[in-house]
C-alpha cells in the first residue's frame, strides 16, 4: 500500500503543486499573486507530461549505440510549446495589470469590483430607475 | 492548391495577421483582413461542398503522416462550423471599421486588426483540427487573441473583465491540457481519430474518466457553461461593440463544438452518455442555466449585458441539445450553433451601430430611437424575434427541433422550461422595443441620424440570412440532421 | 384568366403588395388611401374567384416552400377557409371606407403605420384561412399577433402601452407557450400536421393524452378568448375603432375561433375527440365564458368594452358549437363566424360613428341620439338583433343550427346555455336601442352634432344590410359550412 503511494509519487507532488496554485489564485485578491499562483498551477500540469514522458531505466532520447530504451520525447516537446503559451499569457496577464493600475490605481481585485459596482450604482442613481 | 485548402483555412489568417502587422497601417490592415475573412468564407464553403458527401478530407500537415504529424479532417460537422465562423468575419470584418473610429483610439487599430485575425485564425483552427494538442494550441492562439480584444473596451472595466477571463480561460485551457495529457498517457496518441479507436477498449479505465471529466469541465469553461459563466457576461459587455459581437456569434460555438468533437469524436456516444451519463449534467446545468440567465437577463438596465445573459441562456439550449441524447436534440444544438450566431450577431450589430451613433448602448440612450434609426431598430427588432423564435425566422426552427426532442423523450418539464425561458425572452427583448418605439429621446441626449450605410449592409445582411434560413430551413437542417445521426451512430 | 392554384397565394400576396403600396405613398395621404381601396377590390376579387372552384369541390394546393425536411408551408383551398376569407375579403372594403373616415374625421398620428400594419394583418388573415397544414397556420396566426401590435398601441400613450403588453404577453403565451408544443406533438405523434377530413390523430393517440392535446390546442389558440384567455380583447380597446372592428370581426378574433374550428374538425377529428375522456370540459367552460361574459357586459358602461365581452361571449358560441362535436352544430359554428362577424362589425361601426361625430363612449350618454344619427342607430339596431339571433338578421340562423346540434347531441348544458345568453344579450342590448330612440336626452346634453361624416355612415349602413341579406339568402355560406369536413 505504502509502496503504491511512492510509486505514483510524481502524481502526487503535481496534486500538491496544482491545489497550491489554484489556492493562491483564488485566495489571494493581488493580481499580481493570482498571475503567479496561475503560473503554479500550469506548471503542475507541465511536470505531468514532463514525467510521464519518462520510462523507467531509459536513456535521454539521442540516439547513440548501444542503447536500447529510450524515454519518450514526445510529451517533452508538447510541453515547450506550453511553456511558451504559458509565458504569453504571463506577459498579457502582467499587461493587462499595469493597465488596471494605470486606470484603477490599484491592483486589489476587491477594491476594483467595488470601484465597478459603484460607478454602476453611480449610473442607476444619476438616471433614475428606468 | 485544392487539395491544401484545409491547411490555407488556418494559414492565410495566421501569417496576414503578422503580415499586416509589419506594414503598421491601418487602412491596409483593414482591407487585408477583409479580404482574408472573405477568402476564408471561400474556402470554407469550398471545404463544406467537398464533404457534404458525408466523406472527409484527411491533411496531413507537412507531409508527416497522421498519427505522427498533426492531421487537419474536414467532416460535415466541422465544415458546418468553419462556414458559420467564417460566415460571421465575413460580415463582420467590413464592419469593424467605421465601428473601431468611434471606439478604440486610432493607435491602435493595426493592432485590433492583429489580434482579430489571430482571434480569427485560433477558432478556424480549432475546429478543424484532428489533432488533440494542436487543438491546445489553437485555443490558447484564440484566447490570447480575444482577451486583448476585450481589454480594448473604452470603459476601464473592459480591463478587468478581460484580467478575468484570462485567469478563467487559463484554467480552462489547463485543464484541457491536462486531459489530452491522460488521454496521451493511456494511449500514446494524439491523433483524434486514432485516440477514438484505442479508446474502444478501454471502458472502464479511471483515468478515462478522469480525462473526459477535465476536457468537458476545460472546454465548459470555454462555453460558459453554467457555473463556470461568470466571466461572460463582463467580457461581452464591456469589450468593443463589435468585439462583442463577433466573440458572442463564433466563440462559444466553436466551444460548443469542441465539446461535441471530443464527446462523440474521441470518447464516442457510448462512453458519454453510457459510462458517464454526462447527459444527467447537461440536462440539469441546461435547464438552470436557461431559466436563471433569462430572468437576470431581464433585470439589466444595460442591453449589452443583457443580451450578454440571453447568450448563457442560448448556450444552455445547446447544452440541453446534446444532454437530450436523441437525433432531434443533437440537431437542434447544430441548428442553433448556426442560427444563435446569425441572431446575436444582428443584435450585437445593431447595439454597435446604436453605440456608434449615440456613444452608449443602455436601456436610456436607446429611447425614442425607433424614430430616429428605423433601419437600426428595424434589424434589432427582427433579430429579437429571432431570438423569441417567432415562426419565419431561424430561431423557430431550432425551437422547433429543441421541443420535438424534449417531447420525444417524453421529458415534459424541460419542455416547459424551454417555453418558460421564450416567453422571458419576450418580456426582455420587448422592454427594449417599448422604449425605443414608445419612449421620447431624453432631452439631454442628442437627435442623432440613422447609421451610415457600411454598417447597415453587413447588419442587414445578418438580418436576410436570418429570415431565408427560417423560411428554407431545409439545408442547414439537413446537415445538422445528417451530423447529428453521423455522431450519435449506433447508440439506441 | 389566371389558373386556380395560383390564385390561391395571390390571396396573400395582394395586400402584401398593397402594404409595400401604402408604404411608398405615405407622403401623398391619398393615393395612399387610394392604394388601401384598390387593393382591397382586388383581394375581393381574388378570393370571389375561387369561391366557385370551392363550391364545385376543387382542392387546389400551393406550395410555398419546404421548410423542414417534411414540413412545408402550403395553402390548400378548403370550404372552412374560403368562409373565413370570404368574410375577411368582404369586410376589408368596408372597413378600408370607414377606416378612411374614422382617420381623417378624428385626425389620428401615424396614419401610413396604421393602413400598412392593417394590410398586413389582413395577409396574414388569409394565410389562416388558406393555410393547408397547421405550421402554415402557426405561422400566419403568429404573424398576425405581431402586425396588429403596433395597431393596438396606436395612441402610443401609457394606456396604450399596457394594453399592448397586455395583448402581446396573453397571445404569445398562449400560442407560444400551449400551441407551438402542441403542434410539435402532433407532428411527433402523426407524423405530418396536414389538414385532413377526419382528422390525423386517429388511433394514434388515445384516451387522457388525446384530452391533455385538445386542452392544448384549445387553449393555445388564444385569440378565441376562451375564459381565463379573455382579458387581451377589452384591453385592446384603448385601439382606434377601425381597428377594434378589424380585432372583432375581420381578422384577430375569427382567426382564433376559425382555427379552432379548423384544429377540431381537420386535426383532431370529430369523432375521435368524441372518445376523449372529459373533453366535454371544454364545452362547459365554453358554456360558462358565454354566460360570465354576457353577465360582465351587463354591468359595462362604456360602449365599446361592453362590446368587447359581446364579443368574448359570442366566440365561445363557436368553440360550443364545435366542441357538441356533432355535424349539424360544425355547420353552425362556421355559419356563426359569418353572422358575428357582419353583426359585430356593424355596432363597433357604430360606437366609432358616435365617437367621432358626437364623441361620447358611454352607453348612459346615448339617450335620445337616435333621433340624430337615424342610420348609425339604425345600423346599431340591425346589429344588435344578430347578436341576440332574431330575425330579420343573420345570427338567428346559426344560434338556430348550434341549438340544433345541442338537441342532436342531446348536450342539455348547451341548450340552456343558448337560452340564458338569449335573454341575456337582450337585456344588455335592448336599453341601449330603447334609450337611443326613447328617452329623451339629458338635459346638460349639447346634442350640437349631427350624423358621423359619409365614409362612415356609408360602410356601417353596408355592413347592417349585410346582415339583412345574409339572412334572406344564406345559401353560399351554408353550402360551405355544410361541405366542412367532407371529402369532396
Amino acid at each position: 500500500m505504502m509502496l503504491d503511494f511512492f510509486d505514483l509519487y510524481n502524481y502526487w507532488v503535481v496534486i500538491f503543486l496544482m491545489m497550491a496554485g489554484f489556492y493562491t489564485l483564488i485566495a489571494y485578491d493581488n493580481l499580481i499573486k493570482k498571475i503567479i499562483g496561475l503560473n503554479i498551477f500550469q506548471s503542475a500540469v507541465f511536470m505531468l507530461y514532463i514525467s510521464v514522458g519518462k520510462v523507467s531505466g531509459g536513456s535521454e532520447p539521442i540516439a547513440a549505440d548501444n542503447i536500447e530504451l529510450y524515454s519518450n520525447p514526445l510529451p517533452h516537446v508538447l510541453i515547450l510549446t506550453a511553456i511558451v503559451v504559458g509565458v504569453a499569457t504571463t506577459a498579457l496577464g502582467l499587461a493587462l495589470t499595469i493597465r488596471i493600475k494605470e486606470a484603477y490605481g490599484t491592483i486589489n481585485e476587491n477594491d476594483i469590483v467595488q470601484m465597478n459596482r459603484d460607478a454602476e450604482a453611480e449610473k442607476a442613481q444619476e438616471w433614475g430607475r428606468e | 492548391m485544392s487539395m491544401h485548402l484545409p491547411a490555407l483555412q488556418v494559414i492565410i489568417p495566421l501569417l496576414l495577421a503578422a503580415v499586416i502587422f509589419l506594414f503598421n497601417n491601418a487602412r491596409i490592415a483593414y482591407i487585408v483582413s477583409v479580404a482574408a475573412s472573405w477568402l476564408c468564407l471561400a474556402i470554407a464553403i469550398q471545404l463544406l461542398l467537398l464533404v457534404n458527401d458525408g466523406s472527409v478530407i484527411e491533411y496531413a500537415f507537412g507531409g508527416w503522416e497522421p498519427p505522427w504529424g498533426i492531421a487537419y479532417n474536414v467532416d460535415q460537422l466541422n465544415a458546418f462550423v468553419l462556414v458559420i465562423v467564417s460566415g460571421i468575419a465575413a460580415i463582420m470584418f467590413p464592419f469593424s471599421w467605421r465601428s473601431i473610429q468611434a471606439e478604440i483610439p486610432a493607435s491602435l487599430h493595426v493592432l485590433f486588426y492583429t489580434a482579430l485575425l489571430l482571434c480569427l485564425a485560433g477558432l478556424l483552427g480549432m475546429t478543424i483540427t484532428g489533432d488533440a494538442f494542436n487543438f491546445f494550441v489553437l485555443l490558447e492562439i484564440s484566447s490570447l487573441a480575444t482577451y486583448t480584444l476585450i481589454s480594448l473596451g473604452k470603459d476601464r472595466r473592459s480591463l478587468s473583465a478581460a484580467f478575468q477571463y484570462l485567469i478563467m480561460g487559463t484554467i480552462g485551457g489547463t485543464f484541457i491540457l491536462l486531459g489530452v495529457g491522460l488521454l496521451y498517457t493511456l494511449t500514446g496518441t494524439l491523433n483524434m481519430a486514432d485516440l477514438a479507436e484505442r479508446i474502444g477498449p478501454l471502458q472502464a479505465s479511471r483515468t478515462l474518466q478522469a480525462a473526459f471529466a477535465f476536457l468537458v469541465v476545460g472546454i465548459g469553461l470555454k462555453l460558459a457553461m453554467f457555473p463556470l459563466h461568470l466571466w461572460l457576461p463582463g467580457a461581452y459587455a464591456t469589450a468593443p461593440s463589435v468585439v462583442s459581437a463577433f466573440l458572442a456569434a463564433t466563440a462559444t460555438k466553436v466551444a460548443v463544438y469542441a465539446l461535441l468533437r471530443f464527446m462523440f469524436g474521441v470518447f464516442g456516444a457510448d462512453f458519454a452518455y453510457g459510462e458517464m451519463h454526462v447527459e444527467l449534467m447537461l440536462v440539469s446545468l441546461a435547464l438552470v442555466s436557461v431559466l436563471f440567465a433569462s430572468l437576470i437577463a431581464l433585470l439589466q438596465r444595460g442591453v449589452k449585458r443583457m443580451l450578454a445573459y440571453s447568450s448563457l441562456a442560448q448556450i444552455g439550449y445547446m447544452l440541453l441539445g446534446i444532454g437530450l441524447a436523441n437525433v432531434s436534440g443533437l440537431t437542434a444544438t447544430l441548428l442553433h450553433l448556426f442560427n444563435h450566431a446569425l441572431m446575436k450577431g444582428v443584435l450585437f450589430l445593431a447595439l454597435a451601430m446604436v453605440f456608434y451613433r449615440t456613444g452608449g448602448s443602455s436601456m436610456r440612450h436607446m429611447s425614442g430611437l425607433g424614430r430616429q434609426m428605423p433601419w437600426t431598430m428595424a434589424a434589432f427588432v427582427v433579430g429579437g424575434l429571432s431570438l423569441i423564435g417567432v415562426p419565419l425566422t431561424v430561431g423557430f426552427i431550432s425551437k422547433w427541433y429543441l421541443i420535438l426532442a424534449s417531447i420525444e423523450r417524453g421529458w415534459w418539464p424541460v419542455t416547459a422550461v424551454i417555453l418558460v425561458a421564450s416567453l422571458i425572452a419576450v418580456m426582455y427583448i420587448w422592454r427594449v422595443v417599448e422604449v425605443a418605439y414608445f419612449k421620447e429621446r431624453p432631452a439631454d441626449l442628442p437627435t442623432v441620424s440613422e447609421a451610415p450605410l457600411s454598417l447597415l449592409l453587413p447588419t442587414w445582411t445578418l438580418v436576410a440570412a436570418n429570415i431565408y434560413f427560417g423560411i428554407n430551413a431545409s439545408v442547414t437542417t439537413g446537415i445538422a440532421q445528417n451530423v447529428a445521426q453521423t455522431l450519435l451512430g449506433g447508440v439506441q | 384568366m389566371i389558373p386556380l392554384d395560383q390564385l390561391l397565394p395571390l390571396a396573400v400576396f395582394v395586400p402584401l403588395l398593397g402594404a409595400v403600396g401604402i408604404w411608398l405613398f405615405g407622403y401623398a395621404p391619398n393615393i395612399r388611401e387610394g392604394a388601401t381601396l384598390l387593393t382591397s377590390l382586388v383581394l375581393l376579387l381574388v378570393v370571389g374567384g375561387l369561391l366557385p372552384a370551392v363550391l364545385a369541390g376543387e382542392r387546389p394546393t400551393w406550395l410555398l416552400v419546404e421548410m423542414l425536411p417534411g414540413l412545408e408551408l402550403k395553402f390548400v383551398l378548403e370550404p372552412l377557409g374560403m368562409l373565413f376569407a370570404g368574410v375577411a375579403a368582404l369586410l376589408w372594403p368596408v372597413a378600408s371606407l370607414y377606416s378612411i373616415g374614422y382617420m381623417r374625421g378624428n385626425n389620428e398620428q401615424h396614419q401610413t403605420r396604421f393602413y400598412l400594419f392593417f394590410a398586413i394583418a389582413i395577409a396574414a388573415s388569409m394565410g389562416i384561412a388558406f393555410a393547408g397544414n397547421l405550421i402554415t397556420l402557426f405561422v400566419f396566426y403568429e404573424i398576425l399577433t405581431l402586425s396588429t401590435y403596433p395597431l393596438v398601441t396606436h395612441k402610443g400613450n401609457a394606456d396604450a402601452l399596457k394594453a399592448g403588453r397586455v395583448y402581446m404577453g396573453i397571445l404569445l403565451a398562449t400560442s407560444v407557450g400551449l400551441l407551438l408544443p402542441a403542434i410539435i406533438w402532433t407532428w411527433q405523434v402523426a407524423g405530418t400536421t396536414d389538414f385532413a377530413a377526419g382528422g390525423i390523430i386517429a388511433d394514434k393517440l388515445g384516451g387522457p393524452m388525446l384530452t391533455v392535446l385538445g386542452f392544448l390546442f384549445i387553449y393555445g389558440i388564444g385569440k378565441a378568448a376562451l375564459m381565463p384567455m379573455q382579458r387581451w380583447l377589452p384591453a385592446a380597446m384603448v385601439a382606434p375603432t377601425p381597428v377594434s372592428a378589424l380585432l372583432h370581426a375581420v381578422a384577430v378574433v375569427k382567426a382564433g375561433v376559425f382555427s379552432v374550428v379548423k384544429v377540431v374538425v381537420y386535426i383532431l377529428g370529430v369523432d375521435t375527440l368524441a372518445a376523449a375522456p372529459g373533453i366535454e370540459w371544454l364545452l362547459y367552460i365554453a358554456g360558462f365564458t358565454i354566460v360570465a361574459a354576457s353577465t360582465i357586459a351587463l354591468r359595462q358602461d362604456n360602449l365599446k368594452r361592453r362590446l368587447a365581452y359581446s364579443t368574448i361571449s359570442q366566440l365561445s358560441y363557436v368553440i360550443m358549437a364545435a366542441m357538441i362535436l356533432a355535424p349539424i352544430s360544425i355547420v353552425g359554428a362556421a355559419l356563426h363566424i359569418v353572422a358575428h362577424a357582419f353583426g359585430k362589425i356593424t355596432l363597433f361601426f357604430a360606437a366609432g360613428a358616435i365617437y367621432t361625430a358626437a364623441h361620447k363612449t358611454k352607453v348612459s350618454e346615448l339617450n335620445g341620439i337616435g333621433h340624430r344619427m337615424p342610420w348609425t342607430m339604425g345600423a346599431f339596431t340591425i346589429g344588435a338583433l344578430s347578436m341576440i339571433g332574431v330575425p330579420p338578421a343573420v345570427g338567428f340562423i346559426s344560434k338556430w343550427y348550434i341549438l340544433m346540434g345541442a338537441f342532436q347531441a342531446e348536450q342539455r348544458v348547451a341548450v340552456a346555455v343558448i337560452i340564458l345568453s338569449t335573454l341575456l344579450n337582450a337585456a344588455y342590448f335592448m336599453p341601449i336601442i330603447y334609450a337611443a330612440f326613447f328617452k329623451a336626452p339629458a338635459p346638460g346634453d349639447q346634442q350640437v352634432h349631427g350624423e358621423a361624416p359619409l365614409p362612415i355612415v356609408l360602410a356601417l349602413s353596408v355592413t347592417a344590410a349585410a346582415t339583412l341579406i345574409l339572412f334572406l339568402f344564406p345559401e353560399v355560406p351554408f353550402a360551405l359550412a355544410q361541405a366542412i369536413g367532407v371529402q369532396p
